[in-house]
């Protein structure tokens, strides 16, 4: 029987001056996993984009439970996107959207 | 109990108050508590008053850091002399293995530390490790390069990294986790930094350790040899005056 892949949720900030499309946003987070991990690596982080709003400079991911570390890793070698100096930090991560979404507003609050 | 993060190698230029602010602001929001800026010997007392007051408006714990670069173990001692007691944490950036070994046995050395970005250039090994292991040395690795560096260097880097992990676990040698960086857009988050030190096959909880309680305990010890109540190691004055 195949077992359940557990995922986690990662609420993205992106720190740059610039504002980036989510095409943009993606393909440099793929490709800083794939530099750090290769291709292999990649396939096994079940990354996704789930929400991006460039306005606010602002993301949701979807990652395999067991490639948090490695996502995290990558997301922290990222140094630029298009060129620009930007940096991926990880505001926050849960297992489901609803809790996660629930923990941005109560940071946004508080 | 929550961490106290620590990023012991912050190298904001003192001369550029727009920058080091940045920096040590950037710092602060993302989590860490207590920075250690890398001074010059020859900087003036006012730069360091001045990188003081910008930590206490971003009320952030700053320590005072020298690195120490000498080519020889004699340059060393020198200089070991004549800073030890005006800097928090001393660092040494060994560029010889004459030097690393006098460092690595030296206990007025906090930290050794090798350049970064020329693998070749790094000799933390086995011999290396037992004497730092008998001293009160820590290594440090950087991780700025790991931000900066890419393709062939970048792995090259990474596996040099991840040997010189293992010797220092294998002799239970302190291993801090630092930034090394002086522009505010290659500050990481603590989680992140050791996030990238799980690279070197450090488990997540010794990579926490080496950005959180290693660094906070080196500050912790220094700060308290430094004060005018230490005598030696355990004890330390308690009260002074005639009912004594």
């Amino acid at each position: 029987m195949l077992k359940k892949v557990k995922r986690r949720y990662l609420a993205l900030s992106i720190d740059s001056q610039e504002s980036f499309s989510s095409d943009e946003f993606i393909n440099v987070v793929w490709l800083a996993v794939q530099k750090l991990f290769g291709e292999y690596g990649a396939s096994q982080t079940g990354l996704r984009l789930i929400d991006y709003d460039a306005g606010s400079r602002f993301a949701v991911i979807r990652v395999s439970h067991a490639a948090v570390e490695q996502v995290r890793a990558a997301l922290a070698a990222v140094t630029e996107i298009r060129r620009k100096p930007a940096a991926i930090h990880v505001t926050t991560i849960s297992g489901t959207l609803k809790a996660l979404y629930r923990r941005i507003n109560s940071l946004r609050k508080g | 109990m929550t961490r106290i993060y620590a990023d012991l190698h912050l190298r904001p230029n003192l001369k550029n108050r727009e920058q080091a602010s940045a920096l040590i602001t950037k710092a602060f929001q993302l989590g860490y508590r207590l920075v250690a800026a890398t001074l010059q010997p020859n900087h003036a007392k006012e730069e360091i008053e001045k990188l003081r007051s910008l930590c206490k408006e971003a009320k952030l714990d700053v320590t005072s850091r020298i690195d120490l670069q000498p080519k020889t173990p004699n340059e060393l001692l020198t200089a070991l002399r004549r800073f030890r007691r005006e800097f928090e944490i001393v660092a040494v950036l060994c560029w010889s293995k004459n030097v690393a070994r006098q460092a690595a046995k030296d206990r007025r050395v906090d930290i050794i530390n090798f350049p970064s970005f020329d693998y070749r250039q790094r000799f933390f090994d086995k011999a290396e490790a037992e004497l730092a292991a008998s001293g009160i040395a820590s290594l440090e690795l950087d991780m700025e390069p790991l931000l900066k560096l890419e393709g062939e260097m970048r792995i090259r880097l990474l596996s040099t990294l991840r040997r010189e992990a293992a010797i220092a676990r294998g002799f239970r040698v302190p291993l801090v986790i630092s930034s090394g960086v002086s522009d505010a857009f290659l500050v990481r988050k603590p989680r992140e930094i050791a996030a990238l030190a799980t690279l070197f096959d450090l488990n997540i909880e010794h990579a926490q350790k080496a950005v959180s309680k290693i660094p906070t305990a080196i500050v912790k010890r220094n700060r308290e040899k430094l004060g005018t109540k230490f005598v030696a190691p355990g004890i330390r004055v308690i009260r002074r005056g005639k009912d004594c």
